[in-house]
């Protein structure tokens, strides 16, 4: 079942393809970004205005293209896409290679706009397109016992210069717990602004928690396994004082080196002031539940 | 005329003010850049690291300077001032765009050179350059004496380990870069060290 979602944006809301190529443009504010049922509160009240094309293609993090954020842009045209496979295992009744055609079959591709907030403190507003993560979950058949779901991006050395430096673990891992993999904002995105992912944005298939910080959202992903123990997370793996397992946009815990209680977001130019970092990124009304009763300073 | 030769009466001929103004230039150029949009999407971030970069770099060539003297025969001793100097005006520009542009509030700087060590060390490599900069002028050494002026000026040692492990923990990762970096300086640091060991021996 897909759209379980709602959300009141149209393409009409978004700047129309000829402008965002040329220039940012200003969103009206419409004062009704995200959908009306499941969403109030703080996400309701603020006018996103997506970044631009530029802006979310030309500025990223995909170590596997190297550590600067204008490396991925300039690097990632050599990663193949296609063909694209990806291995189902563990916990499930479906194991197998599922091709992205299988995948993409029968799925509802939806556009979401959705607050991007990096663990470096700053943000992005990014209109993806894709399909809850919950329809491929119930196509793939999650079994009894199952608590978590495992991804891990491709590791090619031929294609990513990045990798021939151990700057984390190749390949890179992340997971999420079930509950949280079924939750109706969790995306499988292969698209933004109604085009195709570029390479540098995960292509060509990524994983999008809008509520955690934008590591979690794992990129090129090669492999799903369901488990029923916490998965190994790469950054967690690398520094578990520093990112957590979790790791939910929470401005009242701090990155042992920095300040999580305010960010910076993309493009406001030189001069643009810091803005207050949401709990939850925004999406808290939406998750709230899903952490009930966890203490979030031990479990971050 | 050797090759070294050849740079050493350049370098005689470019008065040290000449570097002044390409370096202020150069700031001034980048800023307009981020300013403008030529610093990518995120200029704040960009242009913090570009100062703090070329600062890094100025400090490394004034270091270098006593060691490719005495082991090329290459000379660039009446640009050492300027160069330190300029090394101090990118650190400056650095720490402003830090806290003007990037933390914006005085509070929250505070917070961060309490807090955060890799801002702390930043910091207090900054301090040990302040007085470096202040007497970098022959007024200073004059009335301090050579002896004590070469004494103080010793400060730039710990100043570049503090600005290189600075940038090493600042590194998400391991990352290659700032740890060539810090290799560099260590090693500039010991043929300086071995150097003044065989001189006293």
């Amino acid at each position: 079942m897909a759209r379980r979602y709602q959300s009141k944006l149209t393409w009409d809301d978004v700047t129309p393809e000829h402008l965002y190529l040329n220039r940012r443009q200003i969103m009206a504010g419409t004062g009704a970004l995200l959908g009306a049922g499941l969403i109030g509160g703080q996400a309701q009240a603020q006018d996103l205005e997506p970044n631009t094309w530029e802006a979310i293609t030309t500025y990223n993090n995909y170590y596997e293209f190297g550590t600067g954020k204008d490396d991925p842009s300039r690097n990632a045209h050599t990663l193949t896409t296609s063909p694209w496979s990806i291995e189902v295992d563990g916990m499930v009744d479906n194991p197998g290679t599922y091709s992205f055609e299988d995948i993409m079959d029968g799925m509802t591709v939806e556009e979401r706009i959705y607050r991007f907030r990096c663990v470096e403190a700053w943000s992005m507003v990014i209109p993806w397109n894709g399909f809850e993560l919950a329809d491929l979950l119930d196509r793939i058949g999650v079994q009894d016992g199952a608590r978590y779901v495992a991804f891990e991006t491709a590791n090619r050395p031929d294609e990513m210069p990045g990798v021939r430096v151990p700057v984390l673990d190749w390949p890179y891992r992340e997971g999420l717990r079930l509950d949280e993999a079924r939750h109706p904002l969790t995306l499988m995105a292969t698209g933004i602004y109604g085009r195709e992912i570029p390479n540098q944005n995960g292509a060509p298939i990524r994983l999008v928690v809008p509520w955690k910080y934008g590591f979690k959202s794992i990129k090129s992903i090669v492999r799903i396994t369901l488990t029923d123990e916490e998965p190994y997370t790469s950054w967690n793996a690398a520094n578990p004082r520093e990112y957590g397992f979790y790791s939910n946009v929470n401005p009242e815990v701090d990155h042992p080196r920095w300040s999580q209680a305010s960010e910076r977001v993309i493009g406001g130019g030189l001069f643009a002031r810091r803005e207050p970092t949401l709990m939850m990124n925004g999406y808290e009304e939406e998750v709230a539940s899903l952490y009930e009763g966890m203490d979030l300073q031990a479990n971050f | 005329m050797s090759a070294t030769a050849r740079i050493n009466a350049t370098v005689r001929r470019v008065p040290g003010w000449v570097l002044y103004v390409v370096g202020a230039a150069y700031a001034g150029w980048l800023f307009y850049l981020g300013a403008t949009g030529g610093l990518g999407v995120e200029p704040i971030e960009a242009l913090e690291h570009r100062y703090g970069k070329i600062a890094f770099q100025l400090i490394l060539v004034g270091l270098a300077v006593t060691p490719l003297r005495q082991h090329l025969g290459l000379n660039l001793m009446c640009w050492r001032r300027a160069i330190g100097v300029l090394a101090f005006f990118f650190v400056l520009a650095h720490f402003l765009v830090w806290a003007v542009l990037d933390v914006q509030q005085i509070s929250a700087m505070w917070a961060d050179i309490v807090k955060r060590p890799y801002v702390t060390i930043g910091m207090v490599g900054f301090l040990c350059l302040i007085p470096l900069g202040l007497t970098s002028n022959n007024w200073s050494v004059r009335k301090m004496g050579a002896a004590a002026w070469r004494k103080l000026h010793r400060l730039v040692y710990p100043a570049a380990v503090l600005g290189a492990v600075h940038w090493v923990w600042l590194a998400r990762g391991f990352q290659l870069e700032p740890l060539i970096y810090l290799a560099v300086t260590l090693t500039l640091l010991a043929t300086r060290f071995r150097t003044q060991k065989a001189r006293v021996a």
